[in-house]
Formats: C-alpha cells, structure tokens, sequence
C-alpha cells in the first residue's frame, strides 16, 4: 500500500459550522443534527433548505447548521414550516421538535399540519422527558418512570399512559412517511439516516407529510452515564416504542431514491 | 490482512462521552486522562492505533461530529513501533 491508497471514509458533514454544540455529552442530539446534515449534503439540498427550530434542547439549533433556519415557538414549528413552505413552495422545510415540543405544546399543530398532508418534514426527537427545563415528565415518560416532577414514578391512574406519535399520526391520511427509529447503537443510527433520507425524498417529490420519531438518551437528566443510558433505552423503551414504519403510502413505497 | 485505518479525533469537540470507546469493534480508543481539551474534557484518543480498521463506527456513533475516520496506511507509519 502507499500513501495514494489512503481515502476518507468519515468525516464531519458540510452541513454544520464550525461551532461546538451546547449539548450534554453524549446527547444524541447531535447524532440527529449530523444525519440531517449528511443526507441534505447528499441530495445537494443544503443551499435549498430551511429548518425550523423549537424551544427544548434544541432551541439553539440554528448556530450549528449553515443554512437558512427560523425559530418558533413552542410547538408551533408545524404551522411556521407550512406558512414558509406554501410561500417558498421550492424550498424544502423541516422541523427538528423534542416531546416537549411536539407531543405536549404541539401536539394540536403537528397533528392539524399532518392531517392536511402539508409537504414539510419533522424529525422529532424522543426521549423521555423535557431535557432542557430539568427533565420534568412529558408526554413521552415511560409508566413508572421517575424525573424531577414524578419522582415516585409516573402513575398512569393520575397521570395518564404515554404517547406513541408515530402511530397516532400514522393514522391520518394526509401522513406519507411516518417512521421510527433508534439511535442507540451504529445499526439503529445508519438505518435512522435511511429513514431521513427517505423523509426529504418524499417530500422533494411532493407526495405529502413526512415524519422519523428518533428515540434518544437523555443522560444527564435520566441521571446514568451515557453507557448506561443506552443501554436502558434498549430495555426500556424499545418495548414501548417499536422501531418501524408505521405509514408508507403507496406513492412512498413505489419511490425511488437516487444514489442509494 | 485485515484492512488498516486511523481515526483523527478533534479536541475541539470531542466531550468525552466515552461513546466511540465502549462502541469500538477493536477497543481502538480510550479516554485519555493525562490532557484537558479547551472545554475542560478529557479527549479520547487511539491506545491501540494498530487495532484500527477504519470501520468507522465511532464516526457514526459520536454525538459531536469530532472523528474523521481514515482508511489505508497512515503516512509516517509503514514500519511497526513508529507510531506518530
């Protein structure tokens, strides 16, 4: 072998700036920031796009992607996008919401935004809890879950069970592409991007609402370390949340994506 | 021969979250506690350079975009104990 022979097999996506991200380490967080940029730099989207930030961890994702990107409040980064994408319908439009966001705030906005099929992507981050105020329970927290505002546990008698987005939204006609995926491990994260990728494709070939739930750790408020922390998603939520896709229209599943 | 890599970690990055570590096929990487990085971490870096592969699962795997992941003979490195 010589020296000619070397070749780059990994590197950080064109799609991110110089910045260090403020999240906790090992916060799958930036997993999703770096599939997001890598399958818009493959599709040769990124001068094209325009991402919609929440209020969460995320609320500072603007600084970390170099491109276009608007911030809205809470929960309310469905109808932004549909108001931007139907005034730039050439641009192509996601949002980047945690369970916080989308599952609580939102929950309205992301299931009307679903239901008129409106041709914008959201990746929603789950995991578990509301990261950013101090992991107080969310929508999302597993029965019997303990954080900072249920610390015997989640009852479901008092407070109810669960919500699983991906189904629920699955349910509505104007849904495309609904999927959930892992990023626990490297399997789960390559097939995560997969599902991304197949996301932004629907929506460039305008076939209709698009959405990958992405379950996460949350190391630092679930109290393990990140090690740890993967490992209980795998137990933990895994059972609740099958990985899979919940919602292939037949126009998605007769798609083709080009270079993959 | 198994094919052979290296994997450059940025120091600006890297937290320290020890995921590209316990993820490494070929226990590669560890945690070096004798240095700091800019933001007060200890960086992870290869113990076991000649382990690498090049396989690329902690570029995957690392929340913070910090590895570059190589494939080939690193240059300067043909003979064995010349370790850069």
């Amino acid at each position: 072998m010589t020296e000619t022979d070397v070749k780059v097999v990994y590197k950080r996506p064109l799609g991110f700036t110089d910045l260090v991200t403020h999240y906790c380490p090992g916060c799958t967080h930036g997993v999703a920031h770096r599939l997001i940029a890598e399958v818009l730099e493959e599709m040769g989207e990124l001068k094209n796009t325009i991402g919609v930030a929440p209020v969460g961890c995320a609320v500072f994702a603007y600084n970390y992607f170099n491109f276009d990107f608007v911030e809205a409040a809470h929960g309310r980064a469905p109808a932004m996008a549909t108001g931007i994408k139907r005034t730039l319908p050439g641009k192509i439009l996601f949002t980047y919401q945690g369970d916080g966001d989308l599952a609580s705030m939102g929950m309205g906005e992301i299931v009307a935004a679903a239901s008129r099929g409106e041709q914008i992507t959201v990746i929603f981050i789950n995991n578990t809890n509301y990261g950013m105020t101090g992991g107080q329970m969310a929508p999302t927290t597993l029965p019997g879950q303990k954080t900072s505002s249920s610390p015997l546990g989640r009852d479901v008698e008092t407070q109810g069970y669960p919500i699983r987005t991906a189904e629920l939204l699955a349910t509505l006609d104007g849904a495309a592409f609904v999927a959930r995926r892992t990023l626990h491990d490297a399997r789960g994260i390559r097939m995560a991007k997969r599902a991304i990728r197949t996301a932004f494709e629907v929506q460039k070939q305008g076939l209709g609402f698009s959405m990958v739930e992405l379950l996460s750790i949350c190391p630092t408020n679930w109290g393990l370390s990140t090690t740890n922390a993967r490992q209980w998603l795998a137990e933990h939520m895994l059972p609740y949340y099958p990985v899979g896709d919940f919602k292939v229209s037949t126009a998605v599943s007769e798609m083709k994506i080009g270079g993959n | 021969m198994p094919p052979k890599g290296w994997v450059e970690i940025n120091e600006l990055y890297c937290k320290a979250c020890e995921t590209c570590v316990t993820d490494c096929p070929t226990q590669t990487l560890a945690i070096d506690l004798s240095r700091l990085t800019p933001k007060g971490y200890h960086p992870a870096f290869m113990i076991h350079p000649e382990n690498c592969t090049g396989c690329g699962i902690c570029a995957v795997v690392c929340p913070d975009a910090a590895i570059t992941v190589f494939r080939g003979v690193r240059p300067g490195t043909e003979k064995e104990g010349e370790d850069a």
